[in-house]
């Protein structure tokens, strides 16, 4: 089995990148491919959605498997928003048939933030439990205790964290408690200050992880106000909100400032590298390495 | 305590059919602390049923609708209104409903609809503290129930999709586990969050439960 990119290059210390894409709502997957096969020779896995925003999409698996049948190292979001524990380990069980290792475990957003808010929620795994899970099919059983056919699954597992939490210390109490149950790396939800970075950095110190920064390209200071008002973990600092505001070409601007922050982070070495979620604007993630330096 | 509400009085009225002949029974214990099935609000249903043309025969309020031997018992008292009434109407919760027909060999209709275990606030407000999971975890939660106030069940601490203190899916409600973290933090207690809960079995609890707490000892 071909060992994952990613897993090497934090384990090798390199500034790793991984950038994020979602399936469509709709059967057609060229366009995303497309985005992905760009990108992919820049990138240490491409991370894959699994319904973002509780909304109704393509699998997760489904692009994973057509990204991994390219030769691009994918990571499979998996959320227990809508799968109880069978499906769940099915899904693992599936992943690994395809050779793609790297898994991030959610407990995923809840349906009413979505667009069929009808649905009935399951969250009978968090992602504690899906990091356990995937723990215990590597061992060769599943969570019934039942035997699998050999090879067993190899994963490498990651979850996700919020820097700007309140309060922080209970979010450092959920790392460990992810770390314990099998998390070997953490993307972090978007941030956007330095500082930020600096605190978590120093608070983690201890936990000997490996931390993803979340990056998310700004569009318009009203895209900054929105999350700041909204958005869980986000916090847009108002100099970049003006920065934003005073600029002619706004997504250049946010382009630039999410570059500029990637060579900050990189520069200083106060994380293990970067996570970039070009929510809806995937064609942004390329100009954005090109302009920190991470192309060529 | 289990807190229920009156249906409509119409809903109630539709689901008597034709029947002519009724019976009502209350219940002394959480209904008549709700106030949907106390003395008054018998008293009050059957006048409504009677400008409604129903021959309400007899009322009673039984002592505890879901004890069964003791409503069989009460019940006794009704024999001969019994056996001429067409339908029973119980002001019960819906346990006291499903006892009170495995006593009776009658037609048994509720008067309530049954919201949830809760808790009286004051006078008229009740509020939903309790699942019933069947495995309380209280004891490491600061006694304040995830089950029942994370929007997502959660066991294992929170989703991390808080803001400013407020629940993700309802921005009108506290993050029960923020609220988990700041009680345990004044009592000193913060360390039984670190513990992982394991995975919880559902088998037990997907069908019909029951105990004989007399087998223990
Ligand atoms: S954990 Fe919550 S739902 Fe379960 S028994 Fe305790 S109070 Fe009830
Ligand atoms: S925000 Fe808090 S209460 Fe709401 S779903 Fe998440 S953990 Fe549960």
């Amino acid at each position: 089995m071909i060992n994952s990119k990613l897993e090497t290059a934090l384990n090798n210390n390199k500034f790793a990148i991984t950038a994020e894409l979602a399936p469509p709502k709709g059967t057609d997957f060229s366009r995303i491919l497309g985005i992905a096969q760009e990108l992919f020779q820049y990138v240490d896995a491409v991370n894959v959605t699994d319904f973002q925003s509780a909304s109704v999409k393509a699998t997760s698996l489904a692009l994973c498997i057509e990204l991994a049948n390219r030769g691009i190292q994918p990571v499979l979001q998996i959320t227990g928003r809508d799968r109880n524990r069978i499906a769940i380990q099915g899904e693992l069980l599936s992943a690994a048939h395809f050779g793609i290792q790297n898994i991030l475990c959610l407990t995923g957003d809840h349906p009413t933030s979505g667009d069929n808010p009808e649905a009935k929620p399951v969250f009978e795994l968090d992602a504690i439990g899906i990091l356990k899970t995937a723990e215990t099919l590597m061992k060769g059983i599943d969570l019934g205790r039942n035997e699998l056919s050999p090879p067993f699954p190899q994963f490498y597992c990651g979850a996700v964290t919020s820097p700007e939490y309140s309060p922080i210390e209970l979010e450092l109490i959920q790392m460990k408690k992810k770390i314990k149950m099998g998390a070997k790396f953490f993307q972090t939800q978007g941030v956007f200050d330095i500082k930020t970075v600096e605190d978590f950095s120093n608070q983690t110190k201890d936990m000997n992880t490996n931390i993803l920064i979340g990056i998310i390209p700004l569009k318009s200071p009203g895209m900054a106000r929105f999350m700041n008002r909204k958005v869980p973990g986000i916090e847009v600092p108002d100099n970049l909100i003006h920065l934003l505001e005073k600029s002619s070409n706004k997504t250049e601007e946010g382009i630039k400032i999410a570059a500029d922050f990637i060579m900050e982070l990189k520069d200083r070495k106060i994380c293990n590298g970067v996570h970039i979620m070009a929510i809806g604007a995937e064609d942004n993630v390329l100009k954005i390495l090109d302009k920190a330096g991470l192309i060529g | 305590m289990v807190i229920t509400k009156n249906k409509d009085y119409n809903e109630i009225l539709k689901s008597l059919g034709n029947n002519k002949n009724i019976i009502i029974l209350g219940c002394s214990e959480c209904a008549s602390v709700c106030k949907t099935g106390g003395e008054d609000q018998v008293v009050d249903l059957k006048k409504y049923l009677e400008t409604n043309n129903k021959n309400v025969q007899n009322t009673k309020v039984l002592s505890t609708s879901c004890n069964f031997l003791l409503s069989k018992k009460e019940l006794k008292e009704l024999k001969d209104d019994l056996t001429n009434c067409d339908v029973v109407i119980s002001m019960s919760c819906g346990n006291g409903v499903q006892t009170v027909s495995d006593i009776l060999n009658q037609q048994v209709v509720p008067a309530n609809d049954t919201l949830f275990v809760g808790e009286k606030i004051r006078s008229g407000i009740f509020e939903e503290n309790c699942r019933t999971c069947g495995e309380c975890l209280l004891g490491r939660t600061a006694a304040i129930c995830p089950v029942t106030r994370c929007a997502k069940g959660l066991l294992n601490g929170p989703c991390g999709g808080a803001k400013y203190g407020k629940c993700e899916v309802n921005e009108e409600n506290d993050c029960a586990w923020i609220e988990i973290y700041n009680r345990l933090l004044e009592l000193d207690k913060v360390e039984l969050l670190e513990e992982v809960y394991p995975i919880r079995s559902y088998s037990e609890s997907s069908s019909k439960r029951s105990i004989n707490n007399r087998r223990k000892k």
